[in-house]
Parts: C-alpha cells; sequence; structure tokens
C-alpha cells in the first residue's frame, strides 16, 4: 500500500501523489512515514531535506524546504512548506 | 450646429479613445486568467493551514500563556481595518466597492463604542479613506502590481501587523478584500485576521485523540499562527489581484461600447449636416440658374 503525500506552498499544491516512504526532518528529529503510520503533527527544521522514496529501495529524490510543517493523518502525509528548493 | 471638421475631428478622437480601452480589456482578459489561476493556485495551502490551526487551537486551553494571536488580548476596544485595494484604477468599482465595506464596517464599529483605526494596503484605497479618515490610517503600504506579489513580500507585512499586534496597538484586525466569484461578480469580504477566529461549534473535524505533537502543541501554534496571518494576507492579495482585473475587464468593455455608441451617434449627426450642405449648396445654384 502506498503512502499519499502531498507538498503545499502558498503558492502552489507542488505535488500530490503515492509514494513508498518520504523521511521528515522534524524539529525533534528526522522520522520516517511510510503508510499506516500513527497521526503525528510535526514543524519541521528550517533548511532541511525532505527524502522521497518513490518506491521501496530506489534512490530518495531530495528536497530542501524552509518554514515547513508536517501532518500526518489516515488520509496521508501532508507538508506545508513556504519555500521548496529542488536539490541538486 | 457644430462644423462638419469639428464632428470629424470629434469622431476620430473617439475612435482612438476605443482603440485603447479594447487594447485595455484585452490586457486585464489575459492578466485575469494568471490571477485566477494563481488565486486557486494559493487555495489548498490556506485551507489546509487553517483546518490544522483550528484543529490544534480545538485542543488548546486558553490561558495567560497562550500565543496572544490566539487568545487575544483581553479587550475588544480598538478595532483595526487592513484594507486591501490596489494601486491603479480604471478598474470600474473595484476600489470603492471595498472602501466603502470599510466605511460601512468602521461606523458600525464607531457606532459600538469603539476606536477604529485602519492599515490600508494599495494606493487607492489610502487615498479614498484618507478624506474622512485622514488621522486613523496608522500605516500604509503600496504593493505595486498584485499579479506580481510573492510570499516574501507578503511575510512582511505579516511580520510588521504581527508585530504591532502583540505591541497592543490593536486589540482586533479585520482583513478587507474583494472576493473573486466570477468575472462579473467580486464580492466585498470582511475576515478576522487577529487574534485567529476558532469555530467552536465542534465543525472542526476531529484528528482523533491520539495525535502526538512535535513539539508540544503550544509550541506548533506558536510557529503557525504568525504563518497564517501571512497566509491569509496573500490569499486575500490573490483573489483582489483577480477582482482587480475582472473588474477593470467589465469596466474597459463597458467604455468601448458606449465608445461605439457615440461614434454611431457622431457619424448620423455628421452625415446630416454633410446632407444638409450639399441641399443649402444646390438650392443655391438652382436659385442662380433660375435667377438668369
Amino acid at each position: 500500500m502506498p503512502l499519499h503525500f502531498e507538498l503545499v506552498t502558498p503558492e502552489k499544491l507542488c505535488r500530490s501523489d503515492d509514494v513508498y516512504m518520504v523521511v521528515v526532518p522534524g524539529s525533534e528529529g528526522d522520522f520516517g512515514v511510510l503508510e499506516g503510520h500513527s497521526p503525528i503533527m510535526s514543524t519541521l527544521r528550517n533548511d532541511a531535506t525532505l527524502d522521497i522514496y518513490a518506491t521501496q529501495g530506489a534512490t530518495p529524490e531530495k528536497l530542501t524546504i524552509a518554514g515547513g510543517f508536517a501532518e500526518v493523518n489516515e488520509k496521508g502525509l501532508t507538508i506545508l512548506a513556504e519555500q521548496v528548493v529542488e536539490a541538486v | 450646429m457644430a462644423s462638419l471638421k469639428a464632428l470629424k475631428m470629434r469622431i476620430n478622437s473617439v475612435k482612438s479613445t476605443q482603440k485603447i480601452t479594447k487594447a485595455m480589456k484585452m490586457v486585464a482578459a489575459a492578466k485575469l486568467r494568471r490571477a485566477t489561476e494563481a488565486a486557486q493556485a494559493s487555495r489548498p495551502y490556506a485551507e489546509r493551514l487553517e483546518a490544522v490551526v483550528s484543529s490544534i487551537a480545538s485542543k488548546v486551553t486558553v490561558g495567560p500563556q497562550s500565543p496572544r494571536l490566539l487568545a487575544g488580548t483581553g479587550k475588544d476596544d480598538v478595532h483595526l481595518l487592513v484594507v486591501a485595494t490596489s494601486d491603479k484604477g480604471l478598474a470600474g468599482a473595484f476600489n470603492t466597492n471595498i472602501v466603502r465595506l470599510a466605511r460601512k464596517k468602521a461606523e458600525e464599529l464607531r457606532a459600538a463604542g469603539k476606536t477604529v483605526k485602519f492599515y490600508t494596503i494599495g494606493k487607492k484605497g489610502k487615498d479614498q479613506l484618507a478624506r474622512t479618515f485622514r488621522n486613523d490610517i496608522i500605516h500604509s503600504i503600496e504593493p505595486g502590481d498584485l499579479g506580481k506579489l510573492s510570499f516574501t513580500d507578503v511575510q512582511g507585512w505579516g511580520e510588521d501587523l504581527t508585530a504591532r499586534f502583540e505591541a497592543g496597538e490593536f486589540d482586533v484586525a479585520h482583513l478587507l478584500f474583494s472576493k473573486f466569484v466570477t468575472v462579473l461578480t467580486q464580492e466585498p469580504t470582511a475576515i478576522q485576521l487577529m487574534p485567529v477566529a476558532v469555530a467552536t461549534d465542534g465543525s472542526v473535524p476531529s484528528v482523533g485523540a491520539s495525535v502526538e505533537y512535535e513539539p508540544d502543541e503550544e509550541e506548533i501554534l506558536a510557529d503557525l499562527l504568525p504563518r497564517n496571518v501571512s497566509v491569509q494576507l496573500l490569499r486575500a492579495n490573490r483573489e483582489n489581484a483577480a477582482s482587480e482585473q475582472g473588474s477593470k475587464m467589465t469596466a474597459m468593455d463597458n467604455a468601448t461600447r458606449n465608445a461605439g455608441d457615440m461614434i454611431n451617434k457622431l457619424t448620423i449627426q455628421y452625415n446630416r449636416t454633410r446632407q444638409a450642405a450639399i441641399t443649402t449648396e444646390l438650392i443655391e445654384i438652382i436659385a442662380g440658374a433660375e435667377a438668369l
């Protein structure tokens, strides 16, 4: 079962798709979110990297985000970020 | 009766006015599309943030330690109206409608014995409000082209407003802008910006009791609430940008049509005058020939 992942900035809805796992840089430590993660709300560290694993064992896609907030509920993971920079 | 030459000149001048209004209409139509897209793109963030804020806010018990943006200053005396308009005119009643709502709101609040202050965004709103409320405008911003505003611009205003709120310059802030419904309808709207209006009627979807918070609720709120102010400001300005272009398009369409009517009327008058001149000349020639 994939994890539904949404990345939203004030300017637009950046990403909305199903992925395997996302490693979220929470302000109290990184945590990986898989399908069925228990509900959590967390603020994110500034200018930290978000790792998105499209499938199991795939090379992660890295995004740098600033001013973020993550919410996991039964619908999936939603990340609100002020700025998103595609990492090189 | 105006001379033929004067009429011709008037027709030409109305024609060039029509060309200008037509071009402005086209420009507004092109900008409108982009502005509505931007307005729609900013909605998901605003909606999600609002949902998160109210669901956390409904869990936190308001105490003296709570962030001021949530708990308020404990008073309800000084109201601030943040009036968002545009810098440019020629957009029909767009700015006037927002200002009218602001005046109405100000009068209501004054009648209820409150002090009203203004914080204006946009030159037009400031100019119109300054006629009656010159001394109550505490700050004004000229945003330039509304369509080109980025989140970073708006963030500065949000921080300024939050700082003024924390300093106790006002107790309640309302945000006034024009909500974009369709090209033909824009609705002047007022929302409460500070402190955050929390729905207490249970309409907030409950997140379940088992949600973990990192760090705790209070700290998350302290982080999110100032951001919420900026996001609301951005949303208001995006809506305004779309409304402005929509309103401009309608206004310019009307102007083009009026110019067309004017041209028709003048052309008829021109033709009649010309006909009259020809008739007079003919009569003169015939009369001259008969006299021989």
